[in-house]
């Protein structure tokens, strides 16, 4: 086994979860038993977040909306995917020196539109 | 947390699986090689993705199976230093606390990372964040097992399976070591959960309101 590329591209919990439902459908996970017990406990886990109500359209339009903030990295952005803000504190946990990098309304702009695009999340 | 690793490997079909297309064997076989398995320094190989290229299928003279390199996808467990994960608790212990998904559970949360300040309950088996109150008392917040948890990844451990050599051939330091390494995961995750909003969600969602002096009042809109 040779690594080409070990980080060829990042995945949202959403992709994933869509990818694996895919997999669990189709034959192939029935031959091979490590498959058949990986696929079932990720989406056991993935079902248990908030990917489970996501779809395509929301987290398109999340993204395009987060744009206006120009500055967040895009590991940030993923983890407000992954794990939809809520309270000002996950903004302070997810983008590092927050505090310089966002105003206080920016950060209420961003918990609103993670609200409006995500809203069972948490 | 999920990435896409492209690897490359060589394919072995049987003759009995001359009938199925290239692509799918490979699929099978990678699948069944590489689900569910830790693979050194890339993380916990989840499911096949896709075949990027194939190269020249060749024979080799002692048996009828077709070899054939491969360059392919797949889906990868592996978060990033410094991501954001949410866990159940597994278990406690006087050295800190374990973590799983489910899928894997090879995350520790060592106890210099906890909460502080934090002490070990023994009768309750469990972590309690003793909360300080402003007229000196402390509220106690267990973490007991089966909450869920959320941690900042701060480390990553990578083992490798080696064989083990024979027995007591050197030293007692070495001799020990052996022994623990049998022990240890291919691939361990280590947390930390001593920031604001890490830890149990209810620490952060019940007590927003009435901990922290919010400056503003409640907007209405």
């Amino acid at each position: 086994m040779e690594i080409r590329n070990q980080k060829h591209q990042v995945l949202t919990n959403y992709e994933v979860l869509m990818a694996l439902r895919t997999v669990k459908d189709s034959k192939s996970s029935h031959s091979t038993k490590n498959l058949a017990t990986i696929t079932y406990e990720t989406i056991q886990y993935l079902e248990n977040t908030p990917c489970k109500d996501q779809t395509q359209e929301n987290i398109e339009n999340f993204i395009i909306e987060l744009k206006k903030f120009g500055r967040l990295t895009k590991s940030e952005i993923l983890t407000m995917i992954n794990d939809p803000p809520t309270l000002p504190v996950h903004i302070q946990l997810i983008v590092e020196d927050s505090e310089e990098r966002l105003s206080e309304t920016q950060v209420d702009e961003i918990i609103e539109l993670s609200k409006k695009y995500f809203p069972n999340a948490s | 947390m999920f990435i896409i690793t492209e690897l490359k490997s060589t394919i072995k079909v049987d003759p009995s699986q001359f009938n199925k297309s290239l692509a799918e064997v490979s699929k099978n076989e990678l699948n069944k090689k590489l689900a569910n398995k830790v693979l050194h320094n890339v993380g916990l190989c989840i499911s096949f993705r896709e075949v990027v290229s194939f190269g020249d299928s060749c024979i080799l003279p002692v048996d009828g199976s077709s070899h054939t390199d491969v360059i392919f996808r797949y889906i990868v467990f592996r978060p990033e230093i410094s991501s954001l994960i949410t866990g159940k608790i597994k278990s406690c212990t006087r050295d800190g606390i374990f973590v799983t998904l489910g899928f894997f559970d090879d995350i520790f949360i060592p106890k210099d990372e906890l909460q502080h300040p934090s002490r070990f309950d023994e009768v309750e088996n469990a972590w309690v964040w003793e909360y300080p109150l402003e007229d000196g008392a402390k509220h106690d917040l267990f973490m007991d097992v089966g909450e869920t948890i959320k941690f900042r990844v701060i480390d990553e451990e990578f083992v490798e399976s080696e064989p083990t050599g024979p027995p007591e051939t050197n030293s007692e330091s070495t001799s020990t070591n052996t022994n623990t390494d049998n022990m240890k995961p291919p691939y361990k995750i280590f947390g930390a959960i001593n920031e604001s909003g890490l830890g149990l969600d209810s620490w952060w969602t019940q007590n927003s309101g009435e901990v922290e002096d919010e400056e503003d009042d409640e907007e209405e809109s």
